[in-house]
């Protein structure tokens, strides 16, 4: 079971397009996003899912369960995860 | 680089370097900084405007015109396909070369231009903004500057720092995918929309020619119709079917504040500007001269504000907004929830009334018309663009 509080977005790694979309309609500003870097800003996000939903590319993942167990970054190999 | 500004402007797209050319065209010191490697790059539109738009900032130059259209194709969720008369042309702009030369039209007038130059947050004294943080090559630089023209995009933060709600609601937030093909017969004169649940719910699908045999294809889904499919798949199968043998040369996603004009689009010294300040006609999704319109204004009255000593002017931008465009997306806003309600079936009753009518007389006026007797609701939203 989650805890409360926990982060249950996910942003699969390596695949975003860096469009802006999910940061438009995030009521939370919980998401930084620059040039090729995006993440959760953990302690804003609300699990509200509107990026998710919002997403053009299928990026953005909500997952129940949370996400501190799923991979959070992608090494520079592609198919590789850090 | 200079320490200090009399103008920020945050973003160097389309609206954010009309600002800065119209502030540096008044005598200001002005800095854009763009979080981007490039300027004009990565495109993220649909390219198309019209000339009577573009005319009003720079002369049309073949340099950045892939193509030049002078007609519409509208085809109904049943196929059928309606050509309205147009009187006018519209160019599908390489968007790439066209913002390259805004920001060489700002930079000419004396505006300062840095590349890779994240914003952060606002630099403050106190309550008082008085600049912004900067991330430039890995380096934590703070800027000074008197006025912040935010034009950062859908993605706009600057405004929710200041306390502006910029929020789009899921309902008006147009999810976006295009991808540019290659090796398709096209016919290069005429600008095609795709209408329908099965196409585009909520949305459009579009076909604009890039040049010969090139099209920017790209669609832009309403998420609460598209029961969790999403445009990246709404489009490819649209692609697949209609273009199987098509080269792909780009894949891109995006998102469009199909919404009204944001509450506040002025605040203390912060102006928020074209996408970021939802400037996009909410109707068509197009925001590229509607979002220079609004920064040519921001421009012009910070000028204003600057030689008058008082920042208190700035309001005077949100005034003259509404007055050029705001009151025009206002009503757009409402034709757009309306035909947001029209089914399937109602858009082919619609496509099949256009056709039975005289070849002169299918116009978009005329097929305008043909939809107000499915909506008389619209009739009134309509009176009330020509009354004003």
């Amino acid at each position: 079971m989650p805890t409360p509080n926990q982060l249950m977005i996910y942003i699969v790694p390596g695949k975003c397009d860096f469009c802006g979309c999910c940061v438009g309609v995030c009521p939370e500003d919980a998401i930084e996003l620059m040039e090729s870097k995006i993440s959760i800003i953990e302690e804003r996000c609300t699990n509200c899912k509107k990026c998710v939903w919002a997403c053009p590319w299928e990026v953005i993942e909500f997952h129940r369960d949370g996400v501190a167990h799923l991979p959070k970054e992608l090494s520079s190999l592609p198919n590789v995860r850090a | 680089m200079k320490p200090k500004y009399d103008v920020i402007v945050v973003g160097a797209g389309p609206a954010g370097s009309t600002a800065a050319r119209s502030v540096a065209s008044g005598g200001a010191s002005v800095l854009v900084l763009e979080k981007d490697r490039d300027v004009g790059y990565p495109v993220r539109c649909g390219e198309a405007v019209s000339h009577e738009g573009v005319v009003q900032f720079i002369d049309p130059d073949p340099r950045w015109i892939a193509s030049t259209v002078t007609r519409f194709k509208l085809v109904a969720p049943n196929g059928k396909e309606v050509v309205p008369r147009l009187d006018g042309t519209g160019y599908v702009l390489e968007r790439r070369m066209f913002d390259y030369e805004l920001a060489k039209l700002a930079a000419r007038a004396g505006a300062d231009i840095i590349t890779k130059a994240y914003v952060y947050d606002l630099l403050r004294n106190g309550n008082e903004v008085v600049g912004v943080r900067t991330l430039i090559d890995d380096r934590k630089i703070d800027i000074s500057g008197a006025i912040i023209v935010a034009a950062d995009g859908v993605e706009s933060r600057v405004g929710k720092w200041i306390g502006i709600d910029t929020t789009c609601h899921i309902r008006d937030m147009e999810s976006c995918a295009q991808m540019t093909i290659s090796g398709i017969e096209i016919d290069e004169d005429i600008l095609e929309f795709y209408f329908g649940d099965d196409v585009a719910p909520g949305g459009y699908l579009w076909v604009f020619p890039k040049g010969r045999e090139s099209a920017n294809v790209g669609i832009g889904i309403n998420v609460q119709s598209a029961k969790n499919r999403s445009a990246i798949r709404f489009l490819t199968d649209f692609v697949e079917k209609k273009y199987p043998k098509a080269a792909v040369l780009t894949r891109i996603a995006g998102g469009v504040p199909c919404a009204r004009t944001c509450d506040t689009i002025v605040k203390e010294n912060v102006m928020l500007v074209g996408d970021a300040a939802r400037q996009v006609n909410p109707l068509s999704g197009g925001g590229i001269i509607s979002g220079m319109i609004g920064g040519m204004i921001a421009g012009e009255v910070a000028v204003e504000a600057l030689q008058k000593k008082d920042l208190s002017h700035l309001n005077e931008y949100e005034r003259r907004w509404h007055r050029r465009l705001g009151w025009r997306h206002e009503v757009f806003y409402r034709i757009k929830e309306a035909i947001g309600e029209f089914s399937d079936e109602t858009l082919n009753k619609i496509a099949d009334s256009a056709l039975k009518l005289p070849q002169n007389k299918q116009t978009l006026g005329g097929i305008f018309r043909t939809a107000l007797w499915n909506q008389p609701s619209l009739l009134i939203d309509v009176a009330k663009v020509f009354i004003s």
